[in-house]
Formats: structure tokens, sequence, C-alpha cells
């Protein structure tokens, strides 16, 4: 007799809703009953620049010859009231992250790589330290809630002081800055007890709100004789009001961070479920400095996810004057590069995904207060990565700006691009590609 | 966001002077709002008549707005024009008439405030400018409230300037924002409380009228709204009879006040306050959160 | 001594003049009159001089100071002396909100009330007021001293990491993580010191000290409630 013949059984199927990082995340729940800190930006998939596209030229348009016909970069920032202006030579500036979340050769790196292309770089949430200030051409100082290490003299020294009202990672959110990381150096710094974990504030602790900012901006401007320009950093959340709140509050620049932009650590819910892309950030914004007659007056600075040249270009046919990035800088150093493998595995995770910044393990010694881990780092290789890096993110930039026509990236505009997706379509305004119809325009 | 004052009078005697202190204490204010401005007075009224504070709003004149009304409802009417609104005392029994004549014959004109002693005027513009535009500093009364705007999400608009009214003889000025107004409108809506704009300073309007509608006080309606509007704020409403003060449990905005023996001062800051008479022996405080501080005429 | 009047002057020209000013200046006395509450009035000094403002002041006053010595003959408004550095800084009448936030050093001294959030974030300054403080005050206070001869109003302290908080009359409650300290001699000097240059003339012996409990220093689930 032949045996019984089993019946087929279907394959295993995974829940598409309780997906494994899903199921992953509520065993960690259930076992730690805290929520989970990481960093970086959202990494779910989000409407981002690649459904957008470039024209270029043809019939109509006229391109430029590559290597040969002029294409301008520089970029002017602070030019609405400030005495002295910055004056960059590429639009790619390097974003605030604070000394504390990096360590010093970090920042000296960012300093050395900014300044070997003309570009500026920025602090953080810890103050302004020697290492940065020295390498750094150009540096903007934040005024942040928590106020570690401010003071007039650094505010003297700097070029730009920047108001940071929120950052797109987690707009509304304050910082976060585990023991591990509170070294003696970075605790003297910010006034705090070695080793504890360090909460600051969401909210400024001496003003809420448009007018009292603009009196905050202000006084800023009368302790350093009205020289500096002022940026007010937001994160991407209301773009057009906070734009034009901006604006009155008297700024110089607005910038504005998407919700892919990174942070040294916060909430993993936070970082994925608040805030905006960039993509649908930037029209909304460009609209309030356009209807109060200040575009290019008031420059827009954007960041969150910007990777090469050609996400540079998106953004500034949008309408910004210049992007920031700081993911991309740091990975352009060497943060989660492939040869520490071994030791991304045994922190659990692997070259590309790892998040832990705030951890302060970090393999590469970038986002780390760890003297031997740091040690490992060198600042003068690693800015030459990221002067190389942001070279190249000028010249994709330029390629695409000279095929399109403009002897000036900041010629570049919005009819430049079309949409690969009804959602960017909708977000960027531009049509979608081979249409001339723009969703959620003229009602 | 913005800068607001209000001033209760407790001394007859500098009735008179209410709109040159007002004047004042709005002027000073001005950087903190640029946009627009308004205030509220409670001046003179009778028992039998409603003064309507009109204006139309799109821009429209109201030249000639007294004799239709007055031909629809066959009356002589006492009427006073100041730049773009006029205030009409119309007998309380007809104050329905008038009502559906303005939305037959002139929608464009809104009903900007309305009761026995109050008169609304707001309008865009630098507040100084508006107050002068409006002749405030020459009205006198018993108490009366102001508001310099900078917009933040809703429009540069007439519509958007404060103080709103949502009820007779009540008006509202906020500084903040609130978090939860969307929701709060939604059920004023229901409840039959109408709301005109977006502006989440008219919902706080709204639901105090609401409140008192259903019975509450002053006092009372302001602290069941710690309950039930969340954000930040500082508010000062006028009633007919009423004066009063509340700030959010947070209590960021800025809020400073005055007593003396002859009147009850607010301020968003000290400056506003610097140049009424006697301020320098007057009892001045920085009212504490979520705090009622209401006062009534006797 | 320069007299200058801000209804004559602009406070831009006002601040640039006392900014240009040398470490060793002659002009060590300055007077200010008609401030009429601007705002930002005296802010950023960095030289030994006095400046003595004739009336009230507007936000920031002395703001980020360094060795200055800023009076003000009347009251200030919010943040007066944020982040000030070194120095002294002196209300003769009431402060708003939000009084020496921030500040790093030097020492404040209000002589009337000082509202919201006195000492908010406070990073080693000192602080007497000689009347009461209002709500909230010394929230999330890292370092420095601050006394209050009056009361203090709600969340004293909240979230407090390593400053000194001495109270003579009554607090109407305290913030999390915030606890009465015994007070050892060392303490007692502090404030004994700080009454004295803030020529206050009352018994070291009466305040009460605050200070952290440090229970939140890390962070706990079985602490989130306090969050």
């Amino acid at each position: 007799m032949d045996a019984p013949v089993k019946p087929p059984h279907t394959t295993p199927r995974s829940s598409a809703t309780f997906d494994s990082y899903a199921i992953s995340e509520i065993q960690r729940a259930a076992a730690t009953g805290i929520y989970d800190i990481r960093g970086g930006g959202a990494k779910r998939k989000l409407p981002h620049f690649d459904d957008l596209l470039f024209v270029g030229a043809s019939i109509s348009r006229y391109p430029l010859e590559g290597y040969r016909e002029k294409c301008g970069t520089d970029v002017v920032l602070g030019t609405r009231f400030a005495k002295k202006p910055i004056h960059l030579k590429i639009p790619v500036t390097i974003a605030g992250m604070s000394f504390g979340a990096l360590s010093g050769p970090a920042k000296e790196a960012l300093g050395r790589g900014a300044s070997t292309v003309g570009t500026s770089t920025t602090t953080g949430d810890g103050g302004m330290t020697p290492e940065e200030r020295g390498h750094s051409s150009a540096l903007v100082y934040q005024l942040l809630p928590s106020r570690y290490g401010m003071n007039p003299d650094d505010l003297r020294k700097a070029d730009a002081i920047e108001i940071v009202i929120g950052q797109g990672a987690k707009p509304g959110g304050g910082g976060m800055l585990l023991g591990q990381k509170i070294s003696p150096r970075v605790a003297k710094m910010r006034t705090l007890p070695e080793g504890i974990d360090q909460r600051s504030a969401c909210r400024h602790p001496d003003w809420t709100g448009p007018d009292d900012l603009e009196i905050k901006i202000e006084e800023l401007r009368e302790i350093t004789d009205w020289e500096k320009p002022i940026y007010v950093k937001v994160g991407a959340s209301r773009p057009y009001y906070d734009t034009a709140l901006a604006v009155k509050a008297g700024a110089d620049v607005v910038v504005l961070d998407g919700m892919q932009g990174g942070t040294a650590a916060t909430q993993e819910v936070f970082i994925e479920n608040v805030g905006l892309p960039i993509l649908a950030a930037i029209r909304p914004a460009v609209q309030a400095l356009q209807e109060l007659g200040m575009h290019r007056k008031v420059q827009l600075i954007v960041s969150g996810g910007i990777r090469n040249g050609a996400d540079v270009a998106k953004a500034l046919a949008l309408g910004a004057d210049a992007v920031a990035i700081g993911t991309a800088a740091l990975i352009a150093l060497g943060d989660n590069d492939p040869r520490f493998e071994d030791e991304y595995r045994k922190l659990g995770t692997t070259a590309g995904a790892y998040d832990d910044w705030h951890e302060g393990r970090d393999p590469a010694g970038i986002t780390t207060q760890d003297p031997d881990l740091a040690a490992r780092f060198d600042p003068v290789a690693g800015g030459r990565r990221l002067a190389n890096y942001l070279s190249v993110l000028t010249l994709e930039a330029q390629t695409i700006a000279r095929a399109c026509g403009k002897s000036h990236v900041h010629n570049l505009e919005p009819e430049d691009l079309v949409a690969l997706t009804v959602e960017a379509a909708a977000m960027a305004r531009v049509p979608l590609a081979g249409t001339n119809w723009i969703p959620g325009q003229g009602f | 966001m913005c800068g607001i004052v209000g001033l209760f009078l407790k001394d007859k005697s500098l009735e008179p002077k209410l709109g040159e202190m007002l004047s004042g204490m709005l002027t000073v204010m001005c950087d903190r709002g640029p946009d627009s401005a308004g205030f509220a007075v409670y001046g003179a009224g009778q028992g039998t008549e409603v003064k309507l504070t009109l204006r139309s709003s799109d821009g429209q004149s109201i030249d000639g707005l007294k004799a239709d009304l007055e031909k629809a409802l066959g009356l002589k009417l006492n009427a006073t024009q100041r730049d773009t609104h006029l205030v009409v005392a119309i007998p309380s029994d007809k104050e329905e008439a008038t009502r559906v004549f303005l939305s037959k014959a002139r929608p464009d004109v809104k009903v900007v405030g309305a009761g026995q002693r109050m008169e609304l005027f707001k309008e865009v513009g630098l507040p100084s400018d508006v107050a002068d535009r409006f002749g405030l500093s020459a009205m006198s009364g018993t108490h009366g409230i102001g508001h310099t705007r900078m917009a933040t999400e809703s429009a540069v608009t007439t519509n958007g300037a404060h103080p709103f009214s949502t009820g007779a003889d009540q008006c509202l000025v906020h500084n903040g924002s609130l978090s939860n107004h969307n929701a709060v409108r939604r059920t004023l809506v229901r409840e039959g409380v109408s709301i005109e704009t977006e502006n989440d300073s008219e919902v706080a309007a709204g639901y105090l009228t609401w409140k008192m509608r259903d019975g509450a006080s002053l006092k009372q309606a302001l602290e069941s709204s710690l309950d039930d509007l969340d954000g930040f704020y500082t508010f000062v409403v006028g009633t007919e009879t009423g004066f009063a003060v509340l700030r959010d449990p947070i209590a960021c905005k800025p809020a400073v006040m005055a007593e003396t023996d002859g009147y009850v001062a607010f301020g968003s800051e000290y400056r506003a306050l610097a140049g009424l008479p006697g301020i320098e022996t007057a009892r001045v405080w920085e009212p504490e959160p979520a705090t009622v501080y209401a006062w009534e005429r006797q | 001594m320069p007299v200058v009047d801000l209804s004559e002057m602009p406070l831009r020209e006002l601040n640039s003049q006392l900014h240009a000013l040398p470490q060793d200046t002659n002009e060590t006395h300055w007077q200010v009159k008609n401030p009429e509450g601007r705002h930002a009035v005296a802010v950023g000094l960095d030289a030994p001089v006095t400046v003595e403002i004739d009336g009230h002041v507007g936000y920031y006053c002395a703001g980020m100071n360094k060795t200055a010595t800023v009076i003000v003959a009347g009251n200030a408004g919010v943040g007066v002396a944020e982040n000030m550095m070194s120095g002294t800084v002196h209300i003769k009448g009431d402060a708003s909100q939000s009084a020496g936030a921030t500040g790093q050093g030097g020492l404040l001294v209000i002589d009337g009330n000082a509202s919201a959030r006195c000492g908010i974030s406070m990073k080693g300054i000192d602080i007497v007021v000689k009347g009461s403080i209002g709500p909230m005050s010394a929230f999330m206070a890292q370092a420095g001293n601050l006394v209050v001869l009056g009361d203090a109003g709600e969340a004293l302290g909240d979230s407090i990491y390593e400053a000194r908080l001495f109270v003579r009359g009554s607090v109407k409650s305290l913030g999390a993580d915030c606890e009465e300290k015994p007070v050892t001699d060392e303490d007692r000097n502090v404030l004994r010191d700080l009454l004295k240059r803030a020529s206050a003339d009352v018994s070291a012996e009466d305040f009460k000290l605050y200070g952290s409990a440090r229970r939140l220093y890390h962070f706990h689930v079985d602490n989130a409630g306090a969050y």
C-alpha cells in the first residue's frame, strides 16, 4: 500500500503589519519597559528627492559646457541685517553636531574638511571647542535651549549665530546624552555631574513664540554689535508658518531640517513619527519667503537626507540657497565603515545600520568620548575624506546645473524638475513627469 | 503671538481718561505685534438699546450704512462712524431684525461686537496708527482691553485681529498658542456657539461664551478653561461688568499687573504700564500660573 | 562720568560704546537715563565699569554680562542677566520671569520679587532675591546658589542638578527630585558670604537648603512618572 499522502502546507507567512522589526520591538519593549533610543534620522521609506528628475537642456534650452563654462556655486548668508555676512564657496554646509555627541577629533575633522572647500561648520548642544574653532574658517555657533557652554566670548568668536528651535529628527523634543558620553571634559563644558543621563530642555529658558524671539534676536545682535548673521533653525513641521515667523522675528537665515535629519540620540518613535520629510517642507518655506518678498534676501538652508549632488541641486531648484549635511558628513568621515564589520557584529548590528551613537561605543571612533576609540580616528585623514566628498557634491550639482543651462546653481528652479510619483509631485509642487499636472494645486 | 493690555477702572473720575490711558498702553506694545491691532472699550449704554459695532469685511464703504439701517428699521438711530467702523445703537427688540437686514442687504458687513456697553474696533496696521484712526484716546469708559498682533498660523486680516467677541458685551485677547483649538471648535459649533475664523483665540472666546451661557460666572468659565483648553495662553477678558486675567499652568508668555485704588491694569510687559498715573506706588506683580484674577464693577 | 539719555541716543550706540571700552578705561561709571522699558540695555559688557540705569528696563538687561556692574533703579523685564558670566547685576525693583536664566557666574541681586522660573538652568551664577520668587524657579538648575529671603512658589528646583537653593520663607511645593538638605558649615559659609555681598541684613541661620535628591540622574523606568 502507498503511504498516505501528506496534505501540502502553506508556506509560513509573516504579517506585513507585524513584520519582524515590529515583533522584535514589541519583545524588546516588553523585556525592558523603556522606549528604544537611537541616533540618526528616519529610516522608513519616505518620499524623497529620488522621486524627482531634472529635465535638462534640449532644443529650447542650451546647456553649458562642463569644465569650461562657469557655473557658480558660491552663496552669501546673512545679507539682510548682519554687517559681516558669511561667504561660502559651495552651497553645502555642515550641520550642527555637538562635541559630546562627537569626539574632539571628529569635530576637528569636520572643521578641516569644510574649511578646505570653503564652507562652514556648526557647533552643537555642548558649546564651542578650541579644536573646531581653530580648524573652521567659518563657524556657526548654536544657541540651544540648554545653553550648555554658552558664553559671550565664543559668541563673538563665531561667524554666525544659529538659534535652534528644533531639529528634523525630533521637532518639539529636547536633547539627550546618556551617561556613557558625559566624560569629564563634556561634563565640565556643560556644567553637569560626570556620567549622568543628561536630559536637555525642549524650549528655550527665557523666551517662547515669535514675539519673544524677536526680542531675543535683538539681544544677540546688540551683544555682537550687529555683525553676525543670525540663523533660526527649525525642524520641518509647519514650514510655512515657521519660516514666515522667523522672518518677522528678524532672522537673516532660516535653517529647515527634514525628518531624515539625524540626531545623536532620541526615541525611535519620535524619529520615525514626528515631522515632515524635507521634500514636503521646502516649497511651503519658499512660498512664505516669496510672499514676504524675502526669497534670496533671507537665505534658506535645508537639510535632512542630502546624499549626493543631485539632492543638492534638487533642493536648490526647489528654492533653497544652500543645504546642510550631518549624517552624510559622518559617513564621509568613516562612520559605519565596513572595515569595522566584526565590531559592529559584536554590538549586534552591521556596518550601514549602526545607529546607537548615544552609547558611545562607536568602532569608528567618531560618535564617542572613549579615548581609546576616539584615538582610532585620524582628524587629518577624516577631514580630507570630507573635503573630497564635499567637492563631489558640488561637482555633481554643477554638472546638473550646467546641463540645465545655468551659470549659477541658484538659477535652478522648480520648472527644471518633474516628479516620478504623484506624492512627490504634490509635495515638491512640480508636474508629474510627462504631464502638466501638479497635484494639490488650484484649490 | 502678541502684546496685550487691559485696564479696569475703580475710580470713576478716571473714566474720561480710559481711552487715553489704554491708547498709551497699546502703542508701547507695537513691536510685539506689528501686523494688526484691536481694542474694546466699555462705555456708556442704556438697558433698552444694544450697541452694534459694524465693519465691512471686504473693504467696502460703510458710508450710508446708517441711513440704510434707519430706512430698513423705520427709526432714527444714534450712530458714530469711526474710520472703517460704525457703532450704532439699536433698540434691543430690533437687534434680530437688524442682523437679518444686514445679512441680506449687506453680507459684507460683519458685526464685530455687540452689547449694551462694549464697542470693539480692529484693523490691520501698526497698532499706534490703528489707535489713532479710531480715535481711541478720546474715548471714555469703565474698562477696556487691547491687543497688538503678530500673526502666527492664521492670516493677517482684520478678521484675524483681536479682540474676539463671541457673545454680548464679551471679548477676549490672547497671547500664546492653543494646541487643541480645532477639537474645541468642533464642540462649540455643535453647542451652537458661532465661530467665524480659524483663529485659536476666537475658540477661547467662544469657549467662555459657551460656559457663561450655561450659567457660569466669568471666573468659573475661566477656571473650567484650565481643564479644557490646552497649550500656552495669557487671556485678558472683558464682560459688561467684569474684567479677568488667566495664564496657563506653565505660564511662558509674559504678563504683568498693577493695581492702585484707581485701577487694575494688565500688560504683556511692564513698559505698557509704566506711563499710568500712580504706577510708582502701585502694587505690581506677575500673575501666577493657572490662577484666575477677576474683578467686577460694583 | 558719561551720561547717556536713551531718548536721545539710540540703544545700539550705547551698547557699542560700552563694548568698545578697554579693560583699563577711565570711564568707569556710566549713567543711563530714560530706558523706558527698552530691551537689551547694557548687554554683552566686558569691562570693569559700573552702569547705572535710571528707570525700568525690558527683556534681557545685562544679558551675558562679564566683569561689569549693572544697577537698575527700577524693574527688570524677562531674562535679566541671562547667561551672565561674572560681575554684578543689581535690580532695585522687581524682576520678571527667567531672571538669571542659564547664568554661568557672577552675582545677581534683586531687591524686590522675581517671578516664574528665576534661575532656570542656572550654571554657576549666584542669585539673591530679597523678596519672593515665582513658580518653577531653579528648574533644571545645574550649579550655583539661589538665595531667597522671602517665599518660593510652586515646583521649586524641579529636575535640579547640583545647584544650592536657600529659602528663608515658605516653599509652596518642591519640584521633581528636589528635596530639603542638611546644611553643612560650608553651605552656611557660602550663604553668609552671599548675604553680605548682597547687603541682606538677615541671619544665615533662618534659611533652609534645598538640592537634588539625585534620583533622576540616571533614567529608570520606575521614575517615569516624574518626567
